[in-house]
Formats: structure tokens, C-alpha cells, sequence
């Protein structure tokens, strides 16, 4: 993602000015990124470091600095129902819901990769029976999916991670098998396997590393649709459970005190935002970066 | 036409052959298990469980149950709820209409927005509206809807007290203005994500069209900007929104079960969350295929659209 890459004023447009730049677009996608990645790298270091730093625990209840507003007196983001240091709160939570998006995308990617890549290298009827596979799980909506199966589970941090893997790697192994259905008509493959390669050194040696590209940009818009499915149970009560904090069960018990303590709400929703458009923000970077067809009339 | 709607329809139902097994799988192969509502309390006897199990067919093998299911799922018996004893179908009846009136009254307003942003943003190509337009999609697709509705319930509810914070009308008023009153909110949330994917999509698409060969022969015929827009890009732009709509279903779902949560709407949204606190499995299972269903009519409905809307594809499939 270096700036070293943008060599696009050989074109000219008739507009002038600086949002007509002919670079722009470029510049645009890579100041996106570059947003992206910044925003991941903070919160990660907030998340990771920040709660050392801060006077108090997250879970260090003061019951006479109830419902204490932001900025009003000795917690900086203010209380909760409890008195708890909302600002602690939110960095702890945030270790959870970024550790189970990153968890969860590993595993969904390792899920994801390998059914496209076999259903994109033996395309006859395993391919076939795979990717029917993949487009009737993707006929269930997302979120009735993980409902359904989350009311059924003893929920826990390693169980949900699990969960939003199963019900996420649908769209990895599309990407990749399409990927490896193009790539397998190459050259390379040809020569591989005139050299007598065996499939499987072909399919993770040549082919894998030639569809990297695609497959980390899948990873990484992963990682903000797994961060944002866990806010999504946590607050409808199916996710992770209290005492443990996530910024999508912070919410749960905020709408409730809508009125009193809009900051309960607004806050942990609004770090849920930041983490989600900064990986979507980098991922698209990402794609436009790696990407050398890229369009850039 | 007729091969490629057979062949539609063919793949269709096959693809929700397998959707059932799916569904059939997940609710019998999870821990638990639909005979887990009862065991829970500890107060049955095994001989109550085993009796129970005899009675609901809890205790064949597999194959037969799944068999036997889908024969009385696809003969209309979905069969009933075990809270309340009501026929499955039923109770989804009644709680679709809302959730319908909500979806399809978002998407014709994310349609008309997103496709002037889209349009707009397309003919002002990188021009300061673009790259709003462009950020604020990406900002859209990222906000939990959860936490969107509780928004808009803290500022046009509680702060400016515009807006009803929930319910599809006030009791004892049924006025079509009451109701109306009470879906500004629940829709606003909904089109957000949905206006967000329109837009991207319009743009994208009419970008394509623009560098066609006939736009350009439009423009050295002589006509207008506006009749070159309207009547020969537009219209071609539009042609791929068919697709994304249909395939939009399952996000629209997810969405609307999310914004009745928050808003109380009474849909099925808020039906299906609600039998999953009880443990009502032919409710459950009866909306997610359901839900299922819609997505895949969706999904059919726009190939076939699709296929009426453009000659070409119709004659090559």
C-alpha cells in the first residue's frame, strides 16, 4: 500500500481542478486504506493496551458515580447502571469482539479456501455438489442462521467464534473457486502437471499462492462482516454473555436506558462502526491495490 | 424461453432440496435437539421422555423423520407451534404481512434514492458529491442496524419527539396516517443498507453503459444530454438492478428482523426471535425455511426478469 505505486497521470480527463485529478480516484481508494488501516492498528493497540493504562477496572463497581455522563468528572467516557467505567468497558469488550472477529475469520477462511479450492479443482461432481452446497447455505439470511443454531448451543467465546466461521465462509469459497477455476487453465498448471506433479502439490503450491490476492481481500472484509454478526447476537442476547463485555452485548442493556444514559447506546455503536468501516475501508483499498486489472478511466 | 425457465425451475428445486436437509440437519444434529425443551427441567422421567419422543416421531432413524417431514412440509402441514398449539403456517401468516409492508416499502425508497446517488454520481464522476456518495455507501454498509435504529430513536423519539419508538400503530387508532406515522422510522433503517448497495451498484452500472458504442452514437445524432440519460443510458442501467434486487432478499431479511427487534414491530423478524427464546422448533424451523423460500424466489425472480427484460439472455440460455 505504498504511495510509490500511483502512476496514473498519463491520463487526461477534460475537467481540472483537484477533485478531477485524474490520480484522484487512486489517491482517493488509498487514503480510504491507508483510513483503514490506521483505524485497525488503533484500536487494536487501544483494545490491547489501553485498559494498563486506564485508573480504573472494568469491572470496578462505584455505586455513587451512577449514569456519570461523558466528560463530566473522573470517567471520561462516564458510568453505567453500576458505576462501571465505561471507557474500561469498552476496551475490554473491544479485545473480545476484535479477538472473535479475527478468530472467526481464520477459521472461516480455512473453511472457505479449502471447499473452493477443491470444488474449483475437481469441477465435475464434487465441484458441483460443493457449490450447491455453498448457494443453498447462502440461502438462508445470515441472521436466522445464526440465530437458529445459536439458541441450540451453550454459548461461549470459542462457541460463537464456531458459529459465525460456520455461517460465514460461503462467500470465501466462491471467490476462490472462481479464482482457481481460471487459474487452472494456465500455462504453469499445464507444465506442473506434465511434470507430473501430484494434484495436491498442484493445488497448494500453484494454484493457492496465485489466488493470495483475492483471498486477502476476502480475509480481511471478513474480519468486519464476523465483528459486525457478533454485535448482531450479542445484542439480540444469543452471543456472548455477561459478565464477559462485547460492544454488541454493551448495547443490549443500553436500549433500556435510552433516555437516561444515551451514551450507553451511542458509544459502543459507535466503536462497532469505527472497527467495521475500518476493515471494510481497507479491504476495498486492498482489492483496488492488489488488483492489476483495475479500472482506471 | 421455455428451456431456460424449465432449467430455472429445476435448479431451483433442487437447490431447495438441499436447503431443507441443511435445515433439517441443523436442528437435529445440534446438541439438544428438539427433545431438549423437555429434558431441560429435569422433572421428566426417562419413560415421559421416551413416550414424548414416540409421540412427536422423535425416535426413528434420521432419513425417515427427515422424509416424513418434508412430505408434510410440502402437502401445507408445518405443523404446530409448541407453545401455543397454533398450525405453524398459521402463525407466519400473520406476522408476514408486516414484515413485508416494511421490506418492500425500503426498497422502493432505497431504489429511488440510491439511484439518483448512483446517477448523480455516475455523470459527476470523482467529483466532491461522488466521493460522499462513495464514503458515506461504505460508512452505511458498516453501521450495525441495531444500533442505527437505536440512533434514530434517541433523535427523533426521545430528543425531538417526532417520531413513535416503536409498535405498527397506536392502540385504537388504526388511522392510515397513524400507521404511516410509526413505519418512517423502521423504514428509515431498513433502506439505509439498501440504498447504500443501490447506489454502488447504479453507479458502476451506469458508468458501463455511458462508454457504450450506441451512447456515443446517440450524442453524435445530435440529442440532448437529457434524452441521451434518460432514454438510452437509464434504461439500460437499469436492466443489472434487476439482479441486485433479487439477490438483495437474504440482507433485506436479516435487516428486517433486526429494525422489528428494536422497533417492536410485530413481523416475523421479531416472531422468529421470540420462538427461539421458547424453543418453539416447528416455529423456527417453519420461518427459516420460509425465509429460505423468499430467498430463493427472489433470486429466480430476478433471473426470470432478467431474461424477459433482455432478449439476449433468454435466447442464449
Amino acid at each position: 500500500m505504498s504511495a510509490s505505486d500511483i502512476s496514473v497521470e498519463t491520463l487526461s480527463l477534460p475537467q481540472s481542478g483537484f477533485w478531477h485529478r485524474p490520480g484522484f480516484k487512486r489517491f482517493r481508494c488509498h487514503k480510504l486504506a491507508v483510513f483503514g488501516a490506521c483505524g485497525i492498528a488503533l484500536l487494536t493497540l487501544a483494545c490491547v493496551f489501553g485498559p494498563m493504562l486506564l485508573p480504573y477496572s472494568d469491572t470496578f463497581i462505584d455505586i455513587r458515580q451512577r449514569f456519570a455522563p461523558p466528560l463530566s468528572g473522573p470517567h471520561i467516557l462516564g458510568t453505567d447502571p453500576l458505576g462501571r467505567d465505561l471507557l474500561a468497558r469498552l476496551l475490554m469488550a473491544g479485545r473480545i469482539s476484535l479477538a472473535v472477529g479475527f478468530c472467526a475469520m481464520i477459521i472461516a477462511m480455512a473453511i472457505g479456501v479449502c471447499v473452493g479450492l477443491i470444488a474449483g479443482f475437481y469441477e465435475g461432481v464434487i465441484g458441483a455438489a460443493l457449490m450447491r452446497f455453498v448457494d443453498a447455505m447462502l440461502c438462508f439470511p445470515s441472521i436466522f442462521l445464526l440465530l437458529a443454531i445459536s439458541a441450540l448451543i451453550q454459548p461461549s467465546v470459542p462457541s460463537i467464534v464456531l458459529l459465525i466461521a460456520m455461517t460465514s465462509w460461503m462467500e470465501v469459497a466462491r471467490v476462490v473457486e472462481a479464482q482457481i477455476r481460471s487459474l487452472k487453465t494456465r500455462d504453469f498448471v499445464q507444465a506442473a502437471v506434465s511434470f507430473g506433479a501430484s494434484n495436491r502439490r498442484i493445488m497448494f503450491r500453484e494454484l493457492l499462492p496465485n489466488a493470495i490476492a483475492p483471498i486477502v481481500v476476502a480475509a480481511t472484509l471478513n474480519v468486519a462482516h464476523a465483528i459486525l454478526a457478533e454485535s448482531y447476537i450479542s445484542f439480540l442476547g444469543y452471543g456472548i454473555q455477561p459478565p464477559t463485555p462485547s460492544w454488541g452485548n454493551m448495547l443490549e442493556s443500553a436500549q433500556s436506558y435510552l433516555t437516561r444514559a444515551p451514551w450507553l447506546a451511542i458509544l459502543p455503536g459507535a466503536a462497532i462502526t469505527l472497527a467495521v468501516t475500518s476493515f471494510n475501508f481497507a479491504g476495498d483499498g486492498l482489492r483496488d491495490t492488489l488488483d492489476p486489472r483495475m479500472d482506471l478511466s | 424461453m421455455s428451456a431456460f425457465l424449465l432449467r430455472r425451475f429445476g435448479q431451483a428445486v433442487l437447490l431447495l432440496l438441499i436447503v431443507s436437509m441443511i435445515g433439517f440437519a441443523i436442528l437435529h444434529l445440534a446438541p439438544g435437539g428438539p427433545m431438549s425443551q423437555f429434558a431441560a427441567g429435569g422433572e421428566m422421567s426417562q419413560e415421559d421422555l421416551d413416550r414424548i419422543a414416540e409421540q412427536l416421531g422423535l425416535n426413528r432413524p434420521l432419513p425417515v423423520q427427515y422424509a416424513e417431514w418434508l412430505w408434510r412440509m410440502l402437502s401445507g402441514d408445518w405443523g404446530r407451534s409448541y407453545r401455543d398449539g397454533q398450525p405453524v403456517t398459521a402463525i407466519i401468516g400473520s406476522h408476514v404481512g408486516a414484515t413485508l409492508q416494511l421490506m418492500a416499502t425500503s426498497t422502493l425508497l432505497a431504489m429511488l434514492i440510491g439511484a439518483w446517488i448512483g446517477i448523480v454520481g455516475a455523470i459527476r464522476r470523482y467529483s466532491l458529491f461522488d466521493s460522499l456518495a462513495t464514503v458515506g455507501a461504505m460508512v452505511a454498509l458498516s453501521i450495525p442496524t441495531f444500533w442505527f435504529g437505536l440512533v434514530v430513536i434517541y433523535v427523533f423519539s426521545v430528543w425531538l419527539g417526532w417520531l413513535p419508538s416503536g409498535n405498527r400503530y397506536t392502540i385504537g387508532d388504526g388511522s392510515l396516517i397513524n400507521q404511516i406515522h410509526h413505519m418512517i422510522g423502521p423504514v428509515m433503517v431498513l433502506a439505509l443498507v439498501s440504498t447504500a448497495v443501490w447506489s454502488r451498484y447504479m453507479r458502476s452500472s451506469m458508468l458501463e453503459v455511458v462508454n457504450q458504442d450506441y451512447i456515443r452514437t446517440a450524442r453524435a445524432k445530435g440529442l440532448s444530454q437529457r434524452s441521451i440519460l434518460i432514454r438510452h443510458a437509464l434504461r439500460n442501467a437499469l436492466l443489472p438492478m434487476i439482479t441486485i434486487t433479487g439477490l438483495h432478499v437474504p440482507t433485506l431479511l436479516s435487516g428486517a428482523l433486526v429494525t422489528e427487534t428494536v422497533f417492536t414491530w410485530p413481523g416475523m423478524g421479531r416472531l422468529f426471535l421470540d420462538s427461539i427464546s421458547y424453543r418453539d422448533y416447528p416455529v423456527v424451523m417453519g420461518i427459516l425455511m420460509f425465509s429460505a423460500v423468499l430467498v430463493l424466489i427472489g433470486s429466480l425472480a430476478a433471473d426470470l426478469l432478467y431474461g424477459a427484460a433482455d432478449p439476449r439472455i433468454a435466447r442464449s440460455g
